[in-house]
């Protein structure tokens, strides 16, 4: 029984992290309905960013702050410079860049920072909270930030004018236009925020699985079949979606396939998904009329 | 002084040309109509004013040009559009899909005030403000897109074909509303309609599209005793 709650409460952990991941990639999807196969890549260059700042003696959360905000920036930048020149292309076109990007940013990152495994601070304390036995610090930690990021993002989405004018362009970009919204600038805060979310996703897992380039790989697997599952273009789908890909595969790990075979849980999921229900648990099933 | 100058417009798709050299006006307060059959580029004219395709020619509002602008700036300027097909945004609610037409407004008494003035003209918007704008009806979402426009603070309104698909009813009643916003909030108009009567009764200028080039236009009484126009629009 303890085993089981301490395999749940791993889960709800890195399921924190594939949530936040599949969150990015629902935004981006949400605005320009391409699916951004970078999104992992460019998580991982945000934590190579972070280790060096508190490798030169940067504290941890300034270095958070930091971090994100420069993802922030960073991400702005890639749509105004890279991603513009190819939105009117076809799908194609859009996924060859995507793939582009992903191998780019993960060949820079191994020849700047080596492919050798580093060891990535954790913020939070050694011991377990509360002296409890099933969840140590760091996967309560990782919890605990997933939730408040998707709380900030809720109300700014919500509550700010900002947050509607993103939601107004995603959702009718020619109206949105006849609205005097600036299209472009919401596309561009929308891969913004992406990256952002990206950041904290990938600082929260580097403790977890280490940092090397290729340490997102799987964990964007795990966040597709999680955008999926919850529907990939429902925000709450993808923070559901996550969580439970999280606990399904820490206990399938456990129990039934073992370790080695974990990353087919999500493989299986994605395959399931397409097969069984396209639209995911909470997206939108399309109608289409001839 | 006209509040809209569009001189010798050419617009088009691709390689292909659909507007050649057009001329419309609409007066300071006042109602342009275009009339048009299927195909003429009534929609295409529109969609040109406000940026939404390449064109070429001189658009000028209050005197300044406004057509190297694109479509936000243009609607920055004042010209708020009601597309055809009403441009809803579908997934979020009938108040949020307000708000946006808000957008570049700051928050003031007079903001309260135009939500409060576009509740009064649609009380069925304010019934159904928190639903989500796509399970409106027909009407509904064409009253909604006006108030949408509304929300701009408009000196000029676009609007595309108003009457599509509604029931007789509805036209009357939201062609009354568009009167109120000409008459009382003097909002100069520039609607395309298919329905000439109810263009004629409602325009104080009307223009006659055929295929992408003005063929004639005066008054609605010019119009209504042209036999040409009453033949292919009228119905006589």
């Amino acid at each position: 029984m303890e085993q089981l709650i301490h395999q749940i409460a791993a889960g709800l952990a890195t399921g924190g992290v594939y949530a936040s991941l599949a969150l990015a990639l629902v935004m981006i999807y949400q605005a320009t309905h391409h699916v951004n196969f970078a999104q992992g890549e460019l998580a991982m260059c945000s934590t190579y960013l972070a280790w060096s700042l508190i490798n030169h003696g940067v504290p941890y959360w300034i270095t958070f702050i930091v971090t994100v905000a420069l993802s922030f920036v960073a991400g702005m930048a890639i749509e105004r410079v890279v991603i513009r020149r190819v939105e009117k292309a076809s799908v194609l076109t859009v996924v060859i860049v995507f793939i582009g990007m992903q191998f780019i940013l993960n060949s820079v990152a191994g020849w700047i920072f080596g492919y050798t495994i580093q060891t990535f601070p954790s913020p939070f304390p050694e011991e377990p909270p509360f002296g409890n036995p099933y969840i140590n610090s760091h996967e309560l930690g990782i919890v605990v930030v997933t939730f408040l990021m998707v709380g900030v993002l809720a109300a700014f989405f919500r509550f700010t004018p900002v947050g509607l004018a993103l939601r107004g362009a995603a959702a009718n970009s020619e109206s949105a236009a006849l609205c005097g919204i600036r299209v472009g600038s919401m596309l561009a805060l929308g891969w913004g925020l992406a990256a952002a979310i990206g950041a904290v996703a990938g600082m929260l897992i580097a403790p977890v699985v280490y940092l090397d380039p290729n340490m997102m790989a799987g964990v964007l697997m795990y966040a597709f079949a999680a955008a999926l599952l919850g529907g990939i273009d429902s925000p709450v789908g993808a923070v559901v979606g996550g969580f439970s890909l999280g606990v399904l595969e820490n206990l399938a790990g456990a129990y039934i396939i073992g370790t080695e075979l974990k990353l087919t849980v999500a493989l299986v999921t994605i395959v399931t998904v397409l097969v069984v229900r396209p639209s995911g648990l909470f997206g939108k099933v399309l109608v289409t009329r001839v | 002084m006209n509040l809209l100058n569009v001189r010798n417009l050419h617009a088009s798709y691709g390689a292909i040309e659909v507007l050649h050299g057009v001329h419309v006006e609409v007066a300071k307060g006042g109602a342009t109509a275009v009339l048009g059959a299927n195909g003429a580029g009534k929609t295409t004219l529109l969609r040109a004013i406000c940026g939404q395709i390449s064109r070429r020619g001189t658009v000028e509002l209050e005197g300044e040009p406004i057509d190297k602008l694109d479509t936000a700036d243009i609607a920055r300027r004042g010209v708020a559009h009601v597309p055809q097909g009403r441009g809803t945004f579908s997934t979020l609610t009938a108040e949020e899909n307000l708000r946006l037409g808000a957008h570049t407004r700051r928050r003031s008494g007079k903001l309260e005030q135009d939500f409060a003035l576009v509740y009064e003209y649609f009380p069925r918007l304010y019934e159904r403000r928190a639903q989500q704008a796509g399970t409106l009806s027909g009407g509904e979402q064409q009253m909604l897109a006006i108030g949408r426009a509304l929300m701009l603070e408009p000196k000029l309104l676009v609007l595309d074909e108003p009457s599509f698909g509604l029931a007789p009813r509805i036209v009357q009643e939201i062609f009354g509303i568009m009167r109120k916003i000409n008459r009382e909030q003097h909002v100069s108009v520039l609607v395309v309609e298919q329905n000439a009567n109810l263009a004629l009764d409602f325009a104080d200028r009307v223009c006659v599209l055929e295929t992408g080039v003005v063929v004639t236009e005066g008054t609605p009484e010019d119009m209504r005793k042209n036999e040409d126009i009453q033949r292919a629009y009228l119905g006589y």
